[in-house]
């Protein structure tokens, strides 16, 4: 399949990147290339196979719902870029 | 002696032994580092004033007789930089993590202390995994200890480059498509992935977590299963971490493959297989034939699709995974924003290098409406069909055999600007993750242009023990040195 400069938009997008102008070229390139690779898949007759996303049968973990871990606050808020009153700051988002 | 050339486990003895101190064995490390590493670049951080300090600790609770039961006590190991070490840089070689102080420990680090061992470093990877080649780093490349113009292989590179060149007894590395064996491979060191769920993912900084399974990558087969026996345990911080029957896995160190049934697929010995990998991968199956083992070879038709279904399931899980580095809670931050969009997308941009960029627009690709069917349903059915072709094979074989990547270790950037020709490096490796198995990578020649080969061989899910078994008595068999560049001498 065609891997259009609109492709590339809407991915890049989905994934939250401002690209420049030459990265979105050489993704369209590679991307054209890698998912034309992919479509080999086809190949293959699936019809009725069920998608497995996990090899073993896991089963929902499940444990009791109280805190086990010790505020770590300090540590915590020691690698944001930027704090504020003992939270992550971020720019203005509602006006 | 240069008690750097010893294995991790005769280092262990030599300590206990009152032979060498833990301080002796960590600052002759460190000196080995000091020489070698401004050639090798294997470590993004060594921890010198870190594990001087620890390895006071770890000596008085030797002479205290307290780690009588770890035979490792005292070896210093570097850890792969994408699994968290508590207050030290993990940074996953990329820029967007270039500041990241974990506070916690990975449950495998908690694990190796308890037995007392000394992390001495960090060492570098591709850049969140992402790769074959440990040319995608943010701190630069990894060269091979065997070749400097050759890549050591990645993700790992840094992990495997260190243990050959005498730069660490042993480390952890990380394997999601291959990323443990295939530089095992490059650097003729061994290394293992366990089966899914065997290790504790607690702490490793996730590419694609139906696949990354942590590993040990060490000079030998027993190396490894020290190592494994030490960190693969059932931990409840990973959801996906299962309980098995037996951890003692150096009880499998046992010269007899009698009776063994290996199979190779005849799919790993075809086209894009180098002629003098597939003589040496041959020659060790006739070798274990010889031991007593019977080898047959077998049709396994999936090979051709795995890895289409990998770089679509790995990307997927990547795109997901890897939205959490947005310059708010850590990391990199753009210094330049004007709201709260710029600073998510300027971020990732400036944060993150191509080869990252482009799994995750593959991963939102195929993931996005209209393409999910056709893509990722698409390629959980092919990982069905996978899984359901190595079951058939098991019913048959104890072993599967093969090489672990087409070639040796190639030119550095030969497959940097060709991300497809990278991709199909992994034909022999991704299967593996994509069901769940057990795989060992370990020395099985050496070719032409002097560079080391390696063999492949897979277990069954929770069958570690025999692969180690017929990887430790093929081992028992190697009649060749490692050259003198990798073996503590100097680079020719």
């Amino acid at each position: 399949m065609a891997i259009t400069d609109a492709t590339i938009e809407y991915v890049a997008a989905l994934a939250k990147l401002d690209l420049t102008d030459e990265e979105k070229e050489r993704a369209k390139v590679d991307l054209g290339n890698i998912i034309g690779y992919v479509d080999t898949m086809n190949r293959l007759d699936t019809t009725g196979i069920e998608p497995m996303s996990h090899v073993f049968a896991y089963n929902n973990v499940f444990r009791e719902d109280v805190v086990t871990n010790g505020p770590d606050r300090e540590n915590i808020l020691a690698n944001a870029p930027e704090e504020k009153d003992g939270g992550f700051k971020v720019p203005r988002t509602v006006e | 002696m240069d008690i750097t050339s010893l294995s991790a486990l005769e280092l262990g003895k030599k300590i206990k032994a009152g032979e060498v101190t833990v301080e002796e064995a960590v600052r002759a490390q460190l000196d080995k580092i000091k020489a070698r590493d401004s050639v090798y670049n294997c470590y993004v951080t060594v921890m010198e004033e870190e594990a001087l300090k620890r390895a006071a600790i770890v000596q008085k609770k030797i002479d205290a007789g307290e780690l009588d039961d770890s035979p490792l006590a005292g070896v210093p190991v570097a850890i792969k930089d994408n699994i968290c070490t508590k207050g030290v840089l993990t940074s996953c070689s990329s820029k967007i993590m270039s500041n990241f102080l974990p506070p916690y420990d990975a449950t495998v680090i908690e694990r190796l202390e308890a037995a007392g061992a000394v992390v001495i470093g960090k060492v570098n990877m591709d850049e969140f995994a992402m790769g074959s080649t440990t040319e995608t780093s943010y701190y630069g490349p990894t060269k091979n200890p065997w070749d400097t113009d050759r890549v050591p292989g990645g993700s790992s590179g840094g992990a495997a480059a260190a243990v050959a060149a005498e730069e660490a007894w042993y480390a952890l590395g990380s394997d999601t498509g291959g990323s443990i064996r295939q530089p095992s491979s490059f650097c003729g060191v061994t290394g293992i992935k366990p089966t899914y769920g065997s290790v504790s993912r607690y702490g490793l900084i996730a590419y694609a977590s139906s696949l990354d399974q942590i590993g040990p990558i060490a000079r030998n087969v027993s190396d490894c299963a020290a190592v494994l026996e030490t960190i693969a345990a059932y931990d409840a911080k990973d959801s996906t971490s299962v309980q098995m029957e037996d951890y003692h896995f150096t009880e499998a160190l046992v010269d007899d493959v009698k009776g063994l049934r290996i199979g190779i697929p005849k799919g790993y010995l075809g086209e894009g297989l180098d002629p003098e990998v597939k003589e040496a991968v041959l020659a060790a199956a006739k070798t274990l034939e010889a031991k007593g083992a019977s080898v047959e070879m077998f049709d396994m038709d999936m090979v051709d699709y795995a890895i289409p279904a990998y770089y679509v399931i790995a990307s997927a899980e990547a795109s997901s995974n890897l939205s959490r580095f947005d310059g708010v809670k850590y990391g990199y931050r753009t210094p330049d924003f004007e709201d709260l969009q710029d600073v998510y997308k300027k971020t990732r941009d400036e944060g993150f290098g191509m080869e990252v960029k482009r799994r995750m627009m593959i991963g939102a690709f195929v993931l996005s409406s209209g393409y999910y069917d056709a893509y990722y349903i698409k390629a959980l059915q092919v990982k069905a069909l996978i899984k359901k072709g190595f079951d058939e094979a098991f019913e048959k074989y104890d072993i599967i055999l093969g090489p672990t990547a087409p070639t040796t270790a190639l030119k550095m950037g030969e497959n940097l600007s060709d991300p497809l020709k990278m991709y199909l490096g992994d034909i022999y490796t991704v299967s593996v993750n994509l069901a769940g198995l057990p795989g060992i990578s370990l020395p099985c020649g050496i070719d032409s242009q002097g560079l080391p080969i390696g063999v492949q061989m897979i277990g069954q899910a929770f069958s570690e023990k025999i692969l180690i078994r017929a990887a430790y008595a093929f081992e028992q068999t190697r009649n060749y040195e490692r050259p003198a560049c990798v073996k503590g001498g100097e680079q020719a």
